[in-house]
């Protein structure tokens, strides 16, 4: 990996409410929070390290788990549930081999959740790696995300 | 606009007077009869394409030549709420509003319009009911019934231009505070206004402000609560996106009021963009002398700074937020102390929504006499509603308090898709409830809809159709609140879970009719003993579609039916002979090979092996499978 820990780490000032900017950037580096990258960060700020595992699993955002590769978000938020959001976001699982939200076994892809994000205009919604699919459809959806499994 | 003085060779302002003659040679800088396109890069835009057209037409705009006047004339703003027909262009000054423009279509944009005047037919909006095409936005019935105040600059400005908000009137009214005004005489000012929080529980801002304004001098913060948690409302993002300096600038008015001298915006980390902007707003104005110290020579300090949400909808609550903020779990904590008597880090900090902001912005260059002209009695100003849903024109609206849920729906939104009465609105989000079609007349504001048992909310409004189930949109508001809440007390620990238990039960067919009662007696339980507004709020959902809808409720229970077509127990899909056109997409689609089927025939579903996924709905291009 080429993004070095200690470079994050001194974007900070060591005080406890810079913790979760840490976990932020940690998370957003790596796609994840190693058990070394939290010891560092609690090194740092001076927060106790259960206090940082509990902060870490309060946050949706933040994974003690590496992601996988690819990142699809699914919406399902009110105004893309009520468009069928909940169908796609399981038909998309079951094609994937996933039960529930989460990471494949060979760390192709993690399948998100999440409520809303802002472009209910669009609806139904999913986020592939960053890129916005509006009006997305079961079979829209698949399609991409089998393309990007066979790349 | 490229024309005038970048700003990096702008020296801070020192007082008013400097500020004001920036903004007149600004202003005057641009010709405001020049051939201007704007796009929208709102992110429902960007979403449908828009940064493909801005190419596009710049690259036809050099391609057609030296000889117009416009080049480089496009600017790209942020979203003008009809988010549904973009990519959306407007040619200033005529205004002439183009709708899902494409790539392809700048070369006709640019021979046209720019250099002919003309314009381009099949881009215009065309009246849904009359078929009229319409060539300007202030024709379009959307725009036409709205009442633009904290959205006035979005859709106008360019976000990432300070100059360019400055032209708008950015920060006439933290100059005229903090120069000419007294901090009581600007909370008096707010208190006067009338204007109530737009978070959603309307708290009156003045007299908040007040409250942390009587420390007196002890450390103190404002906050900006940009989490918008709540599922279909997006108004906070838009306003962030399209006009972060009304944000920062109501702030600075209220770390004026209150004497704070440091500022915090939470904004939620799924967006990107308005985290962006808000970014570039606080280095513009940093750089112009407009955050910082001794800022316009008034001796008043104040900076912002920015604080990423880390996923949690609880943090949208005043003290969950403060805690997430000091690097902490974002979970409640009881009230009294009031966060304006002991908030972030222990000091006197007054939170408001993003919205409420850009008002106070508004309040204090306009005066609060205007402000209380607006609106009803108890509710002043506008408000800005997310109008999603089964509506034809689904966007951000915004309207002055107490118009009829009818106007906002029927007219504004141009009605329900192929109905001519909607089933419900859903407002208010999780903590609030749906509203039925004989609700149409309702004014809508802060109280009549909490007196119909739903809530304001954020201003998210979800129009509902006969497609759609009542206790499937109960059960999904208790499962989001369910996995949402921080599980700190009780009642909503334990009982948010058992209500969704029950309503999972209803959607299976599976119940009676004291289950009905039985959660009444729940719902009382969790309102009463829950810490915070999420469980407080949480049996809304049930109650308010049990009042108007308790027939669907039976329907379910007692006859085993969904009359929506949505509970996947009591569903069966089935193919309509007629319609089948024998293409064979289902049968390709389906997981389960339930489909069967040769060519050019038509096709049935084996009911026995359907898991009810839709794949084959959702692939049928000619409408051809059914619900019952
Ligand atoms: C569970 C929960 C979530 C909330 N989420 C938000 C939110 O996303 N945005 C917001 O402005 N207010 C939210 N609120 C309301 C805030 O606690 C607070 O009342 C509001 O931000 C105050 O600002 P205002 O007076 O300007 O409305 C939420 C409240 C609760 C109980
Ligand atoms: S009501 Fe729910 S969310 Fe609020 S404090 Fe209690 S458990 Fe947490
Ligand atoms: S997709 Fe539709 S039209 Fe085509 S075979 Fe299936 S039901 Fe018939
Ligand atoms: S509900 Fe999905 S984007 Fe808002
Ligand atoms: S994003 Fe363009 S109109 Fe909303």
């Amino acid at each position: 990996m080429d993004i070095d820990i200690d470079e994050i780490i001194e974007r900070y000032p060591g005080k406890p409410e810079y913790l979760i900017f840490l976990m932020q950037d940690i998370q957003a580096a790596f796609n994840y929070i190693s058990p070394e990258a939290l010891t560092l960060v609690c090194d740092h700020t001076g927060v106790p390290e259960s206090q940082a595992y509990a902060v870490a699993t309060f946050y949706g955002s933040f994974s003690l788990e590496p992601k996988g590769e690819n990142m699809v978000q699914v919406c399902l938020g009110t105004a893309c549930h009520l468009k069928g959001s909940g169908l796609i976001a399981e038909n998309l699982m079951r094609s994937i081999g996933l039960e529930e939200p989460g990471t494949t076994e060979d760390l192709k892809f993690t399948v998100e959740t999440v409520n809303c994000l802002g472009a209910c205009a669009l609806a139904p919604v999913a986020v592939v790696n960053g890129d916005y699919q509006p009006k997305v459809t079961s079979p829209k959806l698949m399609k991409k995300v089998s393309k990007l499994g066979s790349e | 606009m490229q024309a005038t003085a970048k700003k990096t060779g702008q020296a801070k302002l020192g007082s008013l007077e400097e500020l004001e003659q920036l903004r007149g040679e600004l202003t005057a800088a641009v010709d405001p009869d020049q051939t201007l396109i704007v796009v929208c890069h709102g992110t429902g835009c960007v979403a449908n394409g828009s940064p493909g057209v801005t190419e596009a037409l710049k690259k036809a705009l050099a391609d057609a030549g030296e000889d117009i006047k416009v080049v480089p004339g496009i600017k790209t703003t942020g979203c003008h709420g009809f988010c549904s027909r973009g990519p959306l262009v407007i040619i200033k000054p005529a205004g002439i509003f183009y709708q899902q423009v494409k790539p392809a279509d700048a070369e006709d944009i640019v021979a046209q319009t720019i250099q002919k005047g003309e314009t381009v037919e099949r881009l215009l909006y065309k009246h849904p009911q009359t078929g009229d095409t319409l060539s300007t936005t202030e024709e379009i019935p959307f725009y036409a019934g709205q009442q633009r105040v904290v959205l006035q600059n979005i859709g106008q400005i360019d976000p990432t231009d300070i100059e360019d908000a400055l032209r708008a009137g950015a920060y006439a009214g933290a100059a005229k505070a903090l120069t000419a005004m007294q901090p009581s005489e600007v909370v008096e000012a707010v208190t006067k206004s009338g204007l109530r929080g737009r978070g959603g529980a309307g708290f009156p801002t003045g007299v908040k402000w007040g409250l942390a304004a009587k420390h007196g001098d002890v450390e103190k913060y404002v906050l900006c609560n940009a989490d918008e948690g709540d599922p279909g409302a997006f108004m906070d993002r838009s306003v962030m996106e399209g006009d972060p300096h009304a944000v920062v600038e109501g702030m600075i008015i209220g770390g004026y009021a209150i004497g704070a001298n440091e500022g915090y915006v939470y904004v939620r980390a799924e967006y990107p963009l308005a985290i962006k902007h808000l970014e570039m707003a606080l280095a513009d104005a940093r750089a112009l002398g407009l955050l910082g110290e001794n800022i316009l020579g008034s001796g008043f300090n104040f900076d912002i700074r920015i604080n990423r949400g880390a996923g949690a909808f609880v943090c949208g609550e005043e003290t969950a937020l403060m805690r997430s903020v000091e690097g902490k779990v974002g979970e409640p904590v009881p009230r009294p102390p009031y966060p304006s008597d002991k908030g972030l880090f222990g000091k006197p900090s007054v939170l408001n929504n993003v919205e409420t902001w850009a008002n106070v912005s508004r309040i204090l260059e306009r005066g609060w006499e205007w402000f209380a002209g607006l609106g009803t009695e108890k509710s002043k100003g506008t408000k800005v509603f997310a109008l999603v849903g089964k509506v034809n024109n689904v966007g951000l609206v915004e309207v002055p308090m107490g118009i009829k849920l009818r106007n906002i729906v029927m007219d504004i939104g141009g009605g329900v898709p192929g109905s001519d009465h909607f089933k419900a609105v859903q407002t208010g989000g999780p903590s609030g409830g749906c509203l039925p079609w004989e609700d149409a007349d309702l004014p809508v504001d802060f109280d009549s809809l909490i007196a119909a048992g739903s809530m304001m909310g954020s201003g998210g409004m979800i129009v509902m159709d006969d497609r759609d189930c009542m206790v499937d949109v109960a059960k999904y508001f208790l499962g989001f609140l369910e996995e949402e809440s921080c599980g700190k007390c009780f009642p909503c620990r334990l009982g948010v879970p058992r209500l969704r238990e029950t309503l999972v039960r209803f959607s299976k067919g599976e119940g009676t009719a004291e289950d009905i009662d039985d959660l009444y007696s729940l719902a009382e339980a969790i309102k009463m003993g829950s810490l915070c507004a999420l469980g407080g709020t949480a049996p809304n959902a049930v109650l308010s579609t049990l009042r108007y809808f308790r027939d669907e409720y039976e329907a379910h229970i007692l006859e085993h039916r969904c009359p929506a077509g949505v509970c996947k127990d009591l569903i069966t899909y089935s193919i309509d002979p007629e319609a089948c056109t024998g293409c064979h997409a289902c049968f390709r689609a389906c997981p389960q090979n339930a489909v069967s089927g040769e060519k050019k025939k038509p096709h049935t579903i084996d009911e026995s092996l359907c898991i009810r996924c839709g794949m084959c709905m959702e692939s049928c291009k000619f409408g051809a499978i059914q619900v019952v």
